[in-house]
């Protein structure tokens, strides 16, 4: 395969059609519509089920309802429209049921602005609906990794019978990159033995998140538990810049970690030890490594573009063993790199003066 | 939009990594639409600059806007046939094309961009016009097919224009 210019909207949709899409229910909103404008035209030409549903209520209760029949199931919407997904992303849950929902988030609170955003970061990754539960939460920062983190999506929901949920600013979906899309999978995947396909020769099956007994829910309760258990000491992933040598580690994701990415070179050409950790997956958060780094490490900064929600896991991970200041832009404002290396510059001096102290 | 989008491709083709990010806010109803393409040899950080290194204008809000950010010894590229302003700055090159009529000439107002895309690709060789060409063969739309060899000439008449050289 070779590569092409794409957008990051247009490389989701078509990734996830050939990671093997089957139906897919939604409603426009900016800045993700050029995501369902792709799928209405292709899913057809595929003979696959595309439908722009009257509300993102309905939208996701139409996957709600796909992902009992044992497809393959995607919904994507930006920030407002998300909210208005909660529910059923609850129910979903509540079902065991695999399904991934795009959100490309856009600035907030309320209608806000269509301008890039990290604002949903405690929806995504708190619970994203009401109950005791957290969805897997991917974080691509280009259009490659929007293209590989939506084939990823589908085979992480399969695989824990999860929701997953791929979290991307504005600026990833309006984004145009080279990128390298996969072969398209051969469409022969039988239906998983949950599935409501009629119970014609075999006994009823049914899929419910109604437990009236408390101990019956706190059982299920238990189970999605131990699966997010399992969830998050196999499936934390990271990408890390020079982190070997750094007194100072900058934590950014998506479209800030990618700018930070820039930050940091240029701190390092001016001979600061400084590395970068992006965050892959938001959940499950990479803590552990995070961890392993606060040993080495004498400050943290965290980059975000919102008001500080990640900070707040990074100072879980980091557990006290250094200093962690923060960088963030809200309401859809992009920060630049030279804003987000003064920061780094003032970050180490505070290291440097703490070292001349001591 | 277009012009930016072609540059991108062009770039691709030429083996180079780019970025191209578009407006889509309120000013794409009307006003300083615009996008922001990056070029590089290196794998690309961030795709948003505060200094543009180059700055292509179309019309005179846009000149307004962009003209006070563009990095030092940068180029600034306007179409003179819209935009009557000038820099006061001496530090940058301005580039004043008359675009519209250059592609007037051509047979069509709409290449401008082609002609501007060419005008500063010829101040600034950071791509192979031949790796231009081949975009524009490649991504100009099927039912505007008719027109690539207008293209192709507008893009030719936009490397050759000797523009005025204000500043510096």
């Amino acid at each position: 395969m070779t590569k092409e210019l794409l957008k990051g909207n247009v490389a989701i949709a078509e990734a996830a059609l050939r990671a093997g899409l089957e139906a897919y229910f939604g409603y426009p909103i900016t800045p993700q519509t050029e995501l369902l404008e792709h799928l209405s035209k292709r899913m057809v030409e595929l003979g696959r089920v595309f439908l722009q549903a009257e509300s993102e209520v309905a939208a996701i209760n139409m996957v709600y309802g796909a992902a009992c029949s044992g497809v393959r199931t995607m919904t994507s919407s930006s920030s407002p429209g998300f909210s208005l997904m909660q529910e059923g992303l609850s129910y979903i849950a509540g079902s065991d049921l695999p399904c991934v929902v795009v959100d490309v988030m856009r600035g907030g609170p309320g209608l806000g602005n269509i301008m890039p955003s990290q604002g949903d970061y405690f929806q995504v990754t708190r619970s994203a609906g009401h109950g005791d539960f957290r969805p897997i939460v991917l974080a691509p920062a280009s259009v490659q990794e929007a293209i590989d983190f939506t084939v990823l999506a589908f085979d992480l929901a399969d695989k824990y019978r999860h929701l997953v949920v791929i979290a991307a600013d504005g600026l990833i979906g309006q984004m145009m990159e080279p990128a390298e899309l996969p072969e398209m999978r051969p469409s022969s995947r039988s239906a998983p033995d949950y599935a409501l396909t009629g119970a014609k020769g075999r006994p009823p099956r049914a899929i419910t998140s109604l437990h009236m007994a408390a101990e019956e829910e706190e059982a299920f309760n238990i189970k999605i538990q131990q699966r997010l258990g399992v969830i998050r000491s196999l499936e934390q992933r990271w990408f890390e810049y020079k982190v070997d040598d750094a007194l100072l580690l900058v934590i950014g994701y998506g479209t800030a970690g990618r700018i930070a990415y820039t930050a940091v070179e240029s701190a390092r050409s001016k001979g600061l030890k400084v590395g970068l950790l992006r965050p892959q997956t938001l959940y499950p958060f990479p803590e552990d490594r995070i961890s392993e780094l606060a040993d080495q490490i004498e400050g943290v900064l965290v980059v975000e573009m919102n008001a500080g929600q990640m900070v707040e896991d990074v100072r879980l991970a980091v557990g006290g063993q250094a200093p962690i200041s923060f960088y963030g832009r809200m309401g859809g404002v992009v920060p630049m790199p030279d804003e987000v290396l003064s920061n780094i510059e003032a970050a180490y001096e505070r290291i440097s003066a703490r070292y001349l102290v001591e | 939009m277009f012009a930016g989008q072609t540059l991108a491709y062009a770039a691709m083709g030429a083996g180079l990594e780019v970025t191209w990010i578009p407006s889509y806010g309120p000013e794409m109803r009307g006003g300083t639409a615009n996008c922001t393409v990056a070029i590089s040899s290196r794998p690309i950080g961030s795709p948003v600059v505060r200094l543009p290194r180059v700055g292509v204008v179309f019309n005179t809000p846009s000149y307004e806007k962009y003209e006070p950010i563009i990095e030092m010894f940068g180029i600034l590229a306007r179409n003179a046939s819209l935009v009557k302003l000038h820099s006061e700055r001496k530090d940058i090159t301005e580039l004043a094309i008359p675009a519209q009529e250059i592609a007037e000439a051509v047979g069509d107002a709409k290449l401008a961009n082609v002609v501007m895309l060419g005008a500063v690709l010829s101040a600034r060789p950071v791509i192979p016009l031949e790796a231009v060409r081949q975009a524009l063969q490649d991504h100009i739309p099927v039912h505007r097919r008719s027109m690539l060899d207008m293209n192709y000439e507008a893009l030719n008449r936009g490397t050759m224009f000797q523009p005025t050289e204000v500043g510096r």
